[in-house]
């Protein structure tokens, strides 16, 4: 952090000119921040005695090095890889056929945004794979070559996909502008599973995987250890409201099981989050179990390969039918939503247990028929569906402090289409909301920057040149509308938006949405709350004898 | 660089044809052999893509949702139906609109960078030239390769005729102008234009990109050519014509030689087809991420190579090795006996 540059020298920095050497030669900065550190070998043994066969050779190596310490067979592991792929995703296949490189997707990837980095244009990173495909798998690659833009596979190649490669957070900002729908994200998920055949991996997403194998969340929590950090959480609620609210874990024999991403148990703001779960929980009196085996809704393995994510995800209908579930309750998260939503019934619809049934929510009543495949629902869709019926008590003037802008995380929108459900909640328990600016949110929405395994230190420059496009948003309504909380629905966010607004729009704090509502909720008649979930003093409901002033009251 | 390879390549490509004809005497190579050769690789060559492309599985239904999805309440957050279509209706609306309309490139914004006397501004706004620049292109080329049908069939049917009346609505000189001829060459110099002058898409351009655009300029001016300058003879053109289509072959003597090149263009345009990315025309159809419906969390879909052995880490093995720790903290266990200490983790 100490040598990063001012926000404003950075984005002085930014120059959209393209170099004057054509892409394929100019040549790749494998200088430190540019990567992120490889698996730990360990990490990538015990991987690989789970699912063997997809992890090249467990070694120490560094990007830094000339030397990666590749495989002897590296190349024809990764062409047979890529012909593998290509029978088996007509997406890639097709992907790598039709784009005519337009160029509408170029200035739509925030890493370019904020780099001017040409190969972070979605349609040059997807044309360092699409080169190879042409090199190798087209007769008119191979007699043209160059003219075609083909190239074969080389280890300079394979260097350049790891650069690149893991600098696309997946969001799939490009694919919802492309004449043609091309997903990059699609094409780094495989470059990415061919890249973790030759043992080309990352540790921020490997340790995660394992830990969320073995203990079934991605910090490596285990069962006792997660049952304190609930507990300690369930004392804080108790200071806060002076009601000790229940925390069921592994408990049989519930209606509900309820699973979010494991960043929410872990850090700030994510506890409070949690919180804000445990607190509508307790004041629904409803049926339902957390559990510590399933602790995990984060899919590590979907920026991994295939393999990972349907093993990881297999946990949780595993767990609903062991504790005897009926439905699943999702909490706030951003790339778990995606895997929810598009992958899961499908990689493991067919392990649901005969007890699962279509979610229909104990207090309202109400059936929601859209999960009726998945037997999963979102929090946001069961709290809405509670606001509706008139079922919570808010006062919302507790969030009156608050000048609340909404992050549309980009999973959930460009991956699900989740994008009203999350602002009638929040304005139900807000009384100050603005929208960032139009081009920026719902489906046009901004990444974090810090998604599908780049949330690490190493690489903190790019992300926040990623995150130039949000926090330059951000940053218009902190200085249009005094805005000084942005809520998200996501956990990556709630861990990567901090780091960004510090840096491009200074002042404003990250909350996830529960805690606004947890906030806003009353759970008795003349309940007197003094502090937020946060345990700092609420502004126009102090103690008289506290004489604290509330910051973000000076200007605004 | 790209772009002069390219101009050049369409350069000898025309001499081919004048040559070939002029000097040679090859009019029936020229007029039927090569014509129906490319004809049938264009036509094998895309079936058989557009066969590859399905013979490959989509395993998952990943559309790219544009909008808000199918809730449990339809009225307080109402759906938007075709940029986030749930049924197989509404997923054809939006093909539709996406294939005649260009929706998504409709979308484009242009970013910028700003440096304000309040810091730093990311600008976004709408840029529709080059979805402006598409659709001319487009919708010319459809219309003057319609228009073609005349040429091809006997009776001309009557929304060929149609299609011709309106095209020459303006009745500019004689014979009559059609719009389509001057949309078709000012579509092609646009998005050669916007290729040469843009430094960020001039970066990302093949030879292959220009090589296109520059033929089918050619192909667009040899025709214009032939019918406003060198007034060719189109009874003669639809005789030699009717023969390919009837398998009756009949070169007439008093067709120009500029024909032959337009025809030769062609013939080229077609062998070139099934194997650039001109196979986008196709590829829209099939494109996963917007012809699919978003109803997978509704409905239960097979992705055909799922593997069965692939299974989570199960509680038991967890139980196994977390259960004294478990029994510690008193939480339930489904096995007393995990409770034991004798397995540390």
């Amino acid at each position: 952090m100490s040598d990063m540059p001012k926000a404003d020298e950075l984005f002085k920095s930014i120059d959209y000119t393209p170099p004057l050497t054509g892409w394929m030669e100019t040549p790749v900065n494998f200088s430190p921040g540019n990567w992120c550190y490889p698996a730990k070998p360990e990490k990538i043994e015990y991987i690989e005695s789970k699912l063997p066969g997809l992890w090249g050779k467990a070694r120490e190596w560094s990007p830094g090095d000339a030397d990666w310490k590749l495989p002897p067979n590296w190349r024809e592991t990764v062409v047979n890889g890529f012909r593998e792929r290509l029978e088996k995703f007509r997406t890639l296949k097709l992907f790598m056929d039709i784009c005519v490189r337009c160029g509408a997707c170029a200035d739509k990837c925030h890493f370019f945004i904020g780099s001017g980095d040409p190969k972070n244009m979605p349609v040059l990173r997807a044309e360092l794979m699409r080169s190879v495909y042409r090199g190798e798998f087209t007769l008119a690659g191979k007699i043209l070559s160059q003219l075609t833009g083909s190239r074969v596979m080389e280890e300079d190649v394979l260097k350049e996909w790891f650069i690149y490669f893991y600098q696309c957070t997946q969001c799939r900002r490009c694919s919802l502008y492309c004449p043609y729908g091309i997903d990059t994200a699609e094409m780094t998920m495989m470059a990415r599973e061919l890249m973790h055949l030759v043992g080309l991996n990352t540790n921020w997403i490997m340790e995660p995987v394992t830990n969320c194998n073995i203990t079934g969340n991605h910090l490596g929590i285990q069962p006792h250890a997660f049952k304190d950090i609930v507990d300690f959480m369930v004392d804080d609620i108790e200071e806060i409201t002076g009601r000790r609210v229940k925390a069921p874990l592994n408990e049989h024999g519930h209606e509900i099981l309820f699973i979010t991403p494991s960043g929410d148990v872990f850090a700030d703001p994510g506890i409070y989050t949690f919180m804000g779960y445990l607190m509508l929980f307790d004041y629904l009196d409803l049926d339902y179990t957390m559990s510590t085996y399933a602790s995990e809704g984060g899919n590590f393995g979907s920026f991994t390969n295939n393999e990972v994510m349907k093993k990881l995800n297999a946990k949780m209908y595993h767990e609903a039918n062991r504790l005897g579930c009926k439905w699943i309750l999702g909490g706030e998260c951003g790339h778990m939503w995606r895997v929810v939503h598009q992958y899961m019934d499908t990689m493991n619809g067919d392990t649901q247990g005969p007890q699962m049934t279509t979610p229909k929510s104990p207090v309202t009543g109400t059936v929601f028929d859209t999960a009726a495949a998945t037997k999963m629902l979102h929090i946001v869709e069961f709290t809405a569906d509670l606001i509706k019926h008139g079922k919570l008590k808010l006062d919302p003037t507790r969030n009156d402090h608050l000048r609340v802008t909404f992050h549309d995380s980009c999973n959930p929108a460009r991956g699900m289409g989740l994008l009203e459900e999350p602002r009638y909640v929040i304005k139900a328990v807000c009384n100050n909301f603005f929208e960032m600016p139009e081009g920026t949110t719902r489906e046009q929405t901004f990444c974090c920057a810090g998604g599908s395994g780049l949330n690490t230190e190493e690489i903190l420059e790019i992300r926040l040149r990623g995150g130039l496009p949000r926090g330059n948003a951000l940053r218009h309504v902190q200085d249009r509308h005094g805005v000084n909380t942005m809520a998200c629905i996501c956990a990556i966010d709630r861990a990567t938006l901090i780091p960004l607004a510090d840096y491009w729009a200074p002042g404003v704090q990250i909350t996830g949405t529960h805690e606004l509502v947890a906030n806003a909720l009353v759970f008795e008649e003349g309940e007197k709350r003094t502090m937020d979930l946060r345990q700092e003093p609420l502004p126009g409901f102090e103690d008289e004898d506290d004489d604290w002033t509330p910051p973000n009251t000076e200007e605004a | 660089m790209n772009a002069l390879y390219s101009l050049l390549f369409v350069f000898l490509l025309v001499l081919i044809p004048l040559f070939g004809v002029d000097a040679a005497h090859m009019k029936t190579f020229f007029g039927v052999c090569i014509p129906i050769t490319a004809f049938i690789i264009f036509l094998l060559g895309f079936i058989y893509k557009v066969v590859n492309w399905g013979r490959s599985a989509v395993p998952f239904r990943i559309p790219t949702t544009g909008g808000q999805f199918k809730s449990f309440d339809p009225v307080l957050f109402k759906q938007n139906k075709y940029d986030c279509p749930q049924t197989g209706a509404q997923t054809f609306v939006r093909m539709v609109l996406e294939v005649f309309a260009f929706r998504s490139l409709f979308r484009n914004t242009a970013a910028s960078l700003h440096e304000t006397k309040d810091g730093p501004v990311v600008a976004y706004k709408s840029s529709k030239w080059l979805w402006v620049f598409a659709i001319t292109f487009h919708y010319s080329f459809f219309i003057v390769a319609l228009r073609h049908l005349r040429l091809f069939l006997e009776p001309v049917p009557f929304f060929v005729n149609g299609l011709e009346f309106v095209d020459g609505l303006l009745q500019i000189g004689a014979p009559t102008m059609y719009l389509a001829d001057i949309g078709l060459v000012a579509g092609v110099l646009l998005l050669l234009g916007r290729r040469l002058v843009n430094p960020k898409i001039n970066y990302i351009s093949y030879v292959s990109d220009y090589f296109p655009l520059f033929l089918i300029l050619a192909i667009a001016l040899s025709g214009i050519y032939m019918r406003y300058f060198a007034m060719v003879d189109v009874i003669a053109i639809k005789e030699l014509t009717m023969g390919l289509v009837t398998f009756n072959y009949h070169i007439p003597e008093t067709i120009d030689v500029s024909f032959f090149v337009h025809v030769f263009l062609v013939s080229v345009l077609m062998v070139y087809f099934p194997f650039s990315k001109l196979m986008h025309l196709p590829g829209v159809f099939l494109s996963p991420t917007r012809n699919l419906p978003n109803d997978t969390r509704t409905k239960h879909h097979v992705n055909p190579w799922n593997d069965p052995n692939i299974k989570a880490h199960s509680y038991a093995d967890y139980e196994k090795q977390f259960g004294p720790f478990m029994a510690e903290a008193g939480l339930p266990l489904d096995n007393p006996e995990n409770a034991g200490a004798e397995e540390k983790a």
